[in-house]
């Protein structure tokens, strides 16, 4: 053991050392990174193709890469998939707003599950709490509700996440093709290939799109080690994430459900199958008064607002 | 290639040279550029969260900057069309300042968006071929495309021109005059696919107004021709170089129209929304009124508004026009008002209310404005440097020296002295200045 206080200095300079020398390789690029880091994997990740552009053996390679690098930084075995769609899927999300509470337990457990940066925390799920008097009204919602209790007299809530629009307005302004919808009608961005110019933001009108404004931070033990590479792995700064409906759950085979789906206390979340006709999700769809967001828009989104009773 | 060589060493001694007013205007310079960097630095380390922007409102004050000054680009186009279309002298003597200041307008636009993105060790992604650029389908790679080309026209153009005289060769008109007209729809395409970027985007009511390329057109006719009036009356008082009052005031002329068209459709677009009334006037009543209790943005566009409009009186008007004080004042009206109207007015109210209609006031941080100010001296340090030895090079004091190797420089000093002024203006008053040239 050694005392506490120099540990932490030593620490402290060998951070900031890192940080500089990020700080030079970001700013100077190939020039000043080989000499002052031999690691060969910054290289590796300089270089590294778009996702999409990776073959089998070059695929592997990366994930190698990001298992070994995750694992040493949070100091447990991480696993970072690549899993593909699964043929005749295209998945649909159902919330029902008669039942929720605006309890933000989905906030939370979707923090936890996606391994979101915690200080400062960013939250792919936004509830507002709306007045029942006039609607889903906007301009009337409160997004930092705090009572001792929810639901409140006269309010209904409204949980807005990334509505995996058909048609995204999003992915068609990336400059970079960094994000794209997956055939499985997952919204995915590659955040080893993403600039952060943002663009994409301006175009969510949902504002389902979050950015890693610092590198943020992730303890060892609130990380969450079972990770896709187009999910839920640790994000570096300076990139856009958003919500994939759990891609790193949802796409095993047997799968599991997204977490805030899986946490709602009142079952107001439903998620399955579109292209199955007997799931819940086409049940609900083709049965209960069904509105989407912003249907105006035209981006088709297959997150579906209804009304069970 | 011999040439081109003495030519750059050339022009290296010659921007080495100057009176001490000179050192110190690019030692200024200098220091700004140093303090932007090290703004920078604290950025790359720090990540963008030292700046005001978040999620919210995910573009500021880099990306208004940026925005403003490619509509000072665009507007150089302004010297082309009467130069080359109309063949119009006086103008045509100074063109080529224009496609300076749009060179160097277009090196701090290219700089603000790199301050601006999260990942600028990534920029190779956008290099077509190498990385991917997402054309047709991104406006923003749009951007990237057009933003090149245009730097590289007038850059090519001004250097070869400028090369040319240097070894006191007629400039190939069949090589210049196509690039020269070339270099009118790429201006007015940098600016048109510029404002599409914003345009396209329905999920921003402020924005998604097909007036707004109409808006940046005009607005730009007007910021960019008022900083290039000022430039001019500080070239032709502190330098040899001469500029004839005619030209100053055709382009103050024009600047009226542009002026008149944009407060037009300003106020075509105000009137829709707040007479439609729709949840839509939300942007705009924040920009003008504040909402929510929320203002921070309106004191800034009341008095760009009464900017704008003072000097459209004043530029309307011929006595205010012709006054030489007026004529300043109204420039600098111009320049800080589409300033704050086309930059952070522009952009801002883009995403305030956000799209889930929350409120988050964005105020550049002290890191934003310090970077901002070190881009803005490295323009004006490029604009310096490029004048330094155009200037120079069009007055025929700096050119190849006989021997066809090394080169003349008949101008050591840049900026005149006081006494040196002073000595040319009693000259002025014994000879007055020729007849004016011909109209257009």
């Amino acid at each position: 053991m050694c005392n506490k206080t120099t540990c932490d200095k030593n620490n402290a300079f060998q951070k900031s050392r890192r940080k500089v020398l990020k700080g030079l390789a970001a700013g100077v690029g190939a020039l000043a990174l080989p000499a002052s880091n031999a690691s060969a994997s910054v290289w590796e990740a300089f270089f590294q193709k778009h996702f999409r552009e990776l073959d089998k053996t070059e695929l592997q390679q990366v994930l190698a890469r990001l298992e070994r690098e995750y694992s040493k930084e949070f100091g447990k075995d991480v696993t970072v998939k690549a899993t593909p769609p699964i043929e005749g899927v295209k998945f649909g999300y159902g919330l029902d707003l008669s039942r929720c509470i605006g309890c933000r337990r989905c906030v939370y457990a979707c923090v936890e599950e996606n391994n979101q940066s915690r200080e400062p925390q960013i939250q792919w799920i936004r509830v507002m709490q709306l007045e029942k008097e006039k609607g889903v009204f906007l301009d009337a919602a409160e997004h930092y509700y705090n009572p001792a209790e929810v639901p409140e007299k006269g309010k209904f809530y409204m949980p807005v996440q990334c509505q995996q629009c058909e048609n995204p307005p999003c992915t068609k302004v990336c400059p970079v093709q960094a994000t794209w919808k997956e055939n499985d009608g997952i919204v995915v961005v590659d955040y080893n290939w993403c600039i952060g110019c943002r663009y994409c933001m301006a175009a969510c009108p949902y504002g389902a799109r979050h950015f890693n404004w610092n590198k943020g931070t992730l303890t060892k033990d609130e990380m969450n080690p079972t990770t896709h590479y187009l999910g839920n792995r640790p994000r570096p700064s300076g990139v856009v994430e958003k919500c994939t409906f759990c891609i790193q759950r949802t796409r095993e085979q047997p799968g599991r459900y997204p977490a805030c789906e899986e946490v709602c206390p009142v079952g107001a979340r439903k998620f399955g199958n579109m292209l199955d006709p007997k799931s819940e999700i086409r049940y609900l769809i083709e049965n209960k008064r069904v509105f989407i967001f912003k249907e105006d828009l035209n981006t088709q989104p297959k997150f579906f607002y209804f009304y069970a009773t | 290639m011999n040439n081109i060589w003495n030519f750059f060493k050339g022009t290296l001694v010659l921007t080495a040279r100057g009176s001490t007013a000179y050192y110190c205007w690019v030692g200024g310079l200098a220091v700004l550029m140093t303090l932007g960097a090290g703004a920078y630095l604290v950025q790359l380390n720090d990540g963008l969260i030292v700046t005001n922007m978040r999620d919210q409102v995910s573009w500021g004050f880099y990306i208004s900057n940026f925005t403003f000054l490619v509509g000072v680009a665009a507007a150089a186009v302004l010297l082309v069309i009467p130069a080359y279309v109309y063949h119009w002298k006086p103008i045509k003597e100074i063109a080529i300042l224009g496609e300076l200041l749009a060179v160097s307008a277009i090196v701090m636009c290219l700089m603000f968006v790199t301050a601006d993105i999260g990942r600028p060790d990534r920029f190779w992604h956008l290099i077509p071929f190498v990385g991917i650029l997402n054309f047709p389908q991104s406006l923003l790679a749009w951007d990237v495309v057009v933003l090149n080309l245009y730097l590289s026209l007038n850059l090519g153009i001004a250097v070869y021109y400028l090369y040319n005289l240097y070894y006191k060769r007629e400039p190939n008109k069949k090589f210049t005059t196509p690039l020269l007209l070339f270099s009118i729809p790429a201006a007015i395409s940098i600016h048109t696919v510029t404002a599409f970027l914003y345009n396209g985007l329905a999920a921003r009511p402020f924005w998604n107004a097909s007036i707004l390329a109409p808006r940046f057109l005009a607005s730009a006719f007007c910021s960019g021709p008022a900083f290039m009036i000022l430039v001019f009356l500080l070239i032709r008082r502190y330098t040899r170089f001469q500029i004839k009052d005619e030209a100053v005031q055709k382009i103050a002329e024009l600047i009226a129209y542009a002026m008149f068209i944009n407060l037009f459709l300003l106020g075509a677009e105000i009137f829709k929304e707040y007479y439609s009334g729709t949840v839509h006037l939300a942007p705009m009543k924040y920009l003008l009124q504040g909402l929510h209790g929320h203002s921070a943005l309106v004191p800034w566009i009341w008095t760009a508004m009464i900017f704008n409009f003072t000097a459209f009186m004043i530029f309307l008007i011929p006595g205010t026009r012709k006054n030489n004080t007026t004529l300043v004042l109204g420039c600098i009206l111009i320049f800080i008002g589409v300033y704050i109207e086309k930059g952070m007015g522009l952009v801002i109210p883009g995403f305030i209310p956000d799209v889930l209609h929350e409120i988050y006031e964005y105020i550049p941080s002290g890191t934003e404005m310090l970077l901002a100010l070190g881009i803005w001296a490295t323009g004006l340090f490029v604009f310096t440097m490029l004048l330094r030895v155009a200037i120079p090079i069009l007055n025929g004091d700096f050119h190849v020296a006989d021997d066809g190797i090394g080169f003349h420089i008949g101008d050591n000093m840049f900026f005149l002295s006081r006494a040196d002024r002073e000595k040319r203006a009693m000259k002025t008053e014994e000879n007055p200045p020729a007849e004016p040239s011909e109209q257009p």
